[in-house]
């Protein structure tokens, strides 16, 4: 068989990628016919760059969830003769089958690793988001609102020091096999893990104190959830066996929510600062409500938007993050098709074969681009009330 | 103002001393002290000869001592062997016991002996900063003013179509993580694929000689994922200006629009943008980091992971060390800079 030409290349790789089409079809339609209900999302849709960026958002969403019906071959199963093979080159022994875009070092196809990497990112990248939000909220709504007291000079140092530790050199002390053994983890992640049972448990309080009977179902509710994931979660103990992380990847995700849980601290802060002195929550303490409730059910909701828009942005600094993992080899497995992880093996033929690192390098670009350019729609439309 | 320096300072140290320590713990964690012992012994000691070699090299002392042994607030242990020699941290084979300085740490200008590398840590920190200096002096030098330039550009008119164009360019580099412009630009710049071999991909040869075909790759890709973010703080700041009062002012006077931008927007619009390059500078250590690796160009970044991957742990000391004082000294630089500037932060 010959291989294909450029244009047959890009015609089946569009052709794998239907589900995917439909799909962003079905949303995009969906959302345009309900637009004026939608809020801020359905104002996205006035601005083209936000646009873009929501288009190229749902691609890759919608191309993890479909990733087992678009991939063309195993992304872990190794064809022999097809070691670093050009891209559209046909697989010995099969009638009409084709490496999409190539073979990697491990005769590994190209593709398939790209479109199982997806899902990767997308699984960790929002999830680590969400636990950072949530410690940044939770300890930044206090401090913003009785800034100047001891507890809040003490954060503010603390978020600082996480701050101006480098990085890179985070990552390299915290990443590595040989700390997991020492509790260090485990302490981090039973910490770092609470801040969402604490989160809700305060929020249903706050709101909910002169209704025992919905509060006390809420709480049960949180608590038993809460604890179940925890348990599994932070140290694996769930006695049922549904919450489960691989150790490589509890460190990981550890590590990513805490560089980033002290940012999300000092934007909760500053936007607490200034919100604070709203007549609105001046109303609510003239009326006698309590501490938290103002913070969490008058002065949060209000700081939403900057919040949506910085949660975009940095669910793709979250991306580049985990991609600088996967580079320097501190990736979730060493098999995994990480986008990261694909590139660091890649690049070492890279002028010889460089089409090995280039599809993970791309994709992973045009991801955070997609974030990026929502994040920016976002708030360019938020502005405009 | 002093006080202000003074107080600024004080918190810097204190940041630093914190910062050391949490490196300090997290290197000298029991599992690294093992592979440090069985790299400077043998690879099939035992848990009790581990233990012993750890005890007489005076691993085993309590974490503050050590961290002020290798501090130099702490004399350095001493131990008398079976045979009389005098062992301890200071105590070298050639020096006098009388000579023997009972402090020895890096306030005392001693950085400690690295294992790989076999010589000094104090050379070895200077010679690659030096390396990793040139990097950063033309990252900088391309990336600041073409930033600026772009910012400013796009902030003068602010929803025209230079802006649009020059935003989404801003966009797209902040998207562009170092590793992936580096692997776009050496397989457009320097593979086969594409085509154009007009540079080298890899900037070895420019650790002795910088030339233009060695060294614009790395720094092009250095400078890219900086350059949005900075543009696009210029761009904020600059189209803030422009709807001031005194700007419509200046421009109902009938002063022309060059003279506008360049006497009254320019000087106001630049000093926000001073504090987002000082504080670009983490960034750009990490950057440093991944392109020093994928350029094969041995700096201070390459040394980090060197450092790390061998477990070499007073190297990893003092890299970290370094590392924490740029990130603290461009932050100091950078408030220091913005009070200065600003005459408005100045008076209060």
């Amino acid at each position: 068989m010959d291989p294909l030409s450029s244009l047959q290349i890009i015609g089946q790789i569009l052709v794998q990628f239907t589900p995917v089409w439909i799909g962003i079809a079905i949303i995009l339609a969906l959302s345009v016919t309900f637009r004026s209900r939608l809020g801020l999302y359905g104002k996205l849709f006035d601005s083209p760059v936000g646009l873009v960026g929501l288009v190229l958002v749902l691609f890759w969403v919608l191309t993890a969830i479909f990733a087992d019906q678009i991939v063309t071959f195993d992304a872990l199963e190794q064809f022999s003769g097809m070691k670093n093979k050009k891209p559209g080159w046909p697989v010995r022994g099969q009638e009409g089958a084709y490496f999409l875009l190539g073979g990697d070092n491990l005769a590994r196809d190209v593709f398939s690793r790209m479109v199982k990497g997806s899902q990767i990112v997308l699984a960790i990248a929002p999830a680590a988001t969400i636990f950072a939000f949530m410690v940044g909220i939770t300890l930044g709504l206090p401090a913003g609102l009785h800034g100047g007291r001891a507890s809040d000079t003490m954060l503010t140092f603390l978020a600082n020091l996480v701050l101006s530790f480098p990085v890179i050199l985070l990552f390299f002390l915290l990443v590595t096999p040989e700390i997991r053994q020492t509790g260090v983890t485990l302490w981090l992640s039973g910490t770092l893990f609470l801040f969402p049972i604490i989160f809700f448990v305060i929020l249903f309080y706050s709101r909910f104190n002169q209704q025992p009977i919905k509060l006390a179902g809420l709480l049960i509710l949180t608590l038993v959830i809460g604890f179940w994931a925890y348990s599994g979660l932070a140290f694996n103990a769930d006695p049922l066996g549904v919450f489960y992380m691989d150790p490589n990847l509890l460190n990981i995700f550890v590590s990513v929510v805490f560089v980033n849980a002290p940012t999300v601290f000092r934007i909760v802060r500053g936007l607490t600062i200034d919100i604070k002195t709203r007549d609105y929550v001046a109303a609510a303490q003239t009326r006698g409500e309590r501490q938290w409730y103002i913070m969490l059910w008058e002065i949060l909701p209000n700081a939403r938007g900057p919040l949506i828009v910085d949660f975009c942005l940095r669910i793709g600094y979250t991306t580049i993050l985990l991609g600088t993992l996967g580079f320097f080899g501190l990736g979730v497995s060493p098999e995994s098709p990480d986008w990261g992880q694909t590139i660091n093996e890649g690049r070492k033929l890279l002028a010889i074969y460089p089409h090995t690192a280039l599809a993970p390098a791309l994709a992973l670009m045009s991801l955070v681009l997609g974030l990026n350019l929502l994040a920016d729609g976002l708030r360019e439309e938020s502005l405009k009330d | 103002m002093f006080s202000f320096l003074l107080r600024r300072s004080g918190v810097m140290v204190l940041t630093a001393v914190c910062l050391t320590f949490i490196v300090f713990f997290l290197t000298n964690l029991d599992p690294n002290l093992e592979k440090l012992t069985k790299s400077e012994g043998n690879q099939r000691m035992t848990d009790a000869q581990v233990e012993s070699w750890l005890d007489r090299n005076g691993y085993r002392q309590p974490l503050w001592k050590r961290y002020g042994e290798w501090l130099g607030v702490a004399p350095g242990w001493t131990r008398e062997d079976e045979n009389g020699t005098i062992k301890g941290r200071c105590v070298e084979p050639d020096v006098a016991p009388a000579d023997t300085p009972s402090y020895c740490g890096i306030l005392q200008g001693d950085w400690g002996y690295s294992l790989v590398f076999k010589e000094n840590v104090g050379g070895i920190i200077q010679r690659k900063l030096a390396l990793t200096g040139w990097l950063g002096l033309w990252v900088l030098i391309v990336m600041v003013p073409l930033s600026l330039l772009i910012g400013v550009l796009a902030g003068m008119r602010e929803g025209s179509k230079t802006d649009r164009s020059l935003s989404t360019f801003s966009i797209l580099t902040t998207s562009t993580p170092e590793y992936v412009s580096g692997v776009i630009l050496i397989v457009v710049f320097a593979s086969s694929l594409g085509g154009l071999k007009w540079f080298k991909g890899t900037a070895q040869s420019a650790m002795e000689n910088i030339t233009f075909w060695n060294f614009t790759l790395p720094v092009v890709a250095l400078a890219l994922y900086g350059m949005g973010y900075i543009a696009r703080m210029t761009r904020a700041s600059m189209a803030e200006v422009m709807t001031e009062q005194y700007i419509r002012t200046a421009r109902l006077k009938g002063v022309s629009p060059r003279s506008v931008i360049m006497k009254h927007a320019l000087r106001n619009a630049l000093i926000a943008p001073f504090t987002v390059i000082m504080l670009q500078f983490p960034y750009l250590l990490t950057g440093v980091v991944i392109i020093e690796t994928l350029f094969n160009y041995k700096g201070f970044g390459w040394t980090l992971v060197a450092a790390v991957g061998n477990n070499d742990i007073e190297l990893m000391m003092a890299v970290s060390v370094v590392a924490v004082m740029v990130v603290l000294v461009s932050q100091l630089i950078s408030d220091i800079g913005y009070a200065f500037l600003n005459p408005r932060i100045r008076v209060s």
